[in-house]
């Protein structure tokens, strides 16, 4: 029994990430953090 | 002097121990590769860079590959017209389900560095369990605020928010990527200011925390470490403990890093980072490998 909603909580937590990760490429989210990447982030290394 | 002998036990621990280090390192150079970038004192600007690693691995590093999550997560939900980032959601659940926090104890390069503190020899002391237990909860505020006020100020303000736990928390960001810049960049250097004397203290005082109570940050403070552990419960690579051939040595409680009770907790506890200690020190070979499939 256990095993079994082990399997489905697996089967639905993949599922949403799955969504969430195509869901995010479709929106551009790809570029959104590229571009923040790319520049030095000066918040995060104790500057800005 | 003769050199101390060591029980098999001890020795096997030992031997893991050492081959979990090299992996970290392996890990770390993997997502820093970008060596020149130490020397230039800037950061590597390739496509590449969209892509998410797993791990707590600031993107302002100047050898970093690839975007931290975390930092990417509050930078796409403190812009504008975002409040969540599905893309790098997407990816830790995909990451969570597989491995649980094993990417804690084997890939995360801060993970390392305090791994690495843990083994100068000082004497340590267990924290108390009235302070320890409650005091781990705080790693899931700081998750919920990672999650929630970028986003939140964004949607006040109208404007792009700050991302604050690398702003004013993050060790990470100050050790692998505030330190070489401005070892390396003179204009960085000249913009130092209050704020990084700030996260330097941080820095300063994780780094004494590990060295006197192992994985210090990743206990009590990281973000990714909490999201992580939502999963370790039903992901698939999970360590287990055979009752039935369990001796109640202890040995695995005493090693474990983070302080997981083994023997009533393993399976089920959100702590363990699946570094395999336990496993490598049980006498009674009585803590195995979870297969993924």
């Amino acid at each position: 029994m256990e095993e079994k909603r082990t399997l489905q909580l697996r089967i639905v937590v993949l599922a949403v990430a799955a969504a969430f990760l195509a869901i995010g490429l479709l929106r551009g989210e790809f570029s959104d953090v590229l571009a923040k990447a790319m520049r030095i982030c000066l918040e995060c290394i104790g500057i800005g | 002097m003769a050199d101390r002998k060591f029980t098999p036990a001890e020795a096997a621990q030992r031997k893991h121990d050492r081959k979990r280090l090299w992996i970290q390192a392996g890990f770390a150079a993997l997502f820093n590769g970008y060596a020149a970038g130490f020397a230039k004192g800037k950061i590597f600007t390739g496509p590449a860079k969209g892509v998410c690693v797993p791990v707590l691995n600031c993107y302002s590093c100047p050898g970093a590959l690839g975007a931290c999550p975390i930092g990417s997560l509050q930078a796409v939900a403190g812009g504008k017209g975002r409040s969540v980032s599905f893309y790098i959601l997407g990816v830790l659940m995909l990451f969570g389900l597989v491995f649980g926090r094993l990417l804690c104890g084997f890939a995360c390069p801060f993970g390392w560095i305090q791994d690495l503190l843990s083994r100068i020899p000082v004497r340590r002391k267990k924290v108390p369990e009235r302070i320890d237990r409650p005091a781990r909860k705080l790693k899931y505020v700081a998750l919920a605020a990672v999650l929630v006020l970028p986003a939140a100020v964004s949607a006040i303000k109208g404007s792009a928010a700050s991302p604050y736990f690398c702003k004013y928390l993050c060790p990470a960001g100050t050790l692998e990527g505030g330190i070489p810049l401005l070892l390396a960049n003179a204009n960085l250097r000249a913009m130092a200011g209050a704020l990084f004397t700030w996260k330097a203290l941080v820095l300063a005082a994780c780094l004494a925390g590990a060295l006197f109570i192992p994985r210090c940050f990743c206990r009590y403070l990281c973000p990714l470490g909490a999201f992580y552990s939502l999963f370790n419960r039903f992901a698939l690579y999970r360590l287990t403990l055979d009752r039935s051939s369990c001796i109640g040595c202890g040995k695995c409680e005493e090693v474990c890093p983070m302080a997981v009770r083994v023997t009533q907790e393993l399976e089920c506890s959100g702590e363990c980072i699946r570094c395999g200690k336990c496993k490598a020190v049980c006498p009674a070979g009585a803590i195995e490998n979870k297969k993924i499939f």
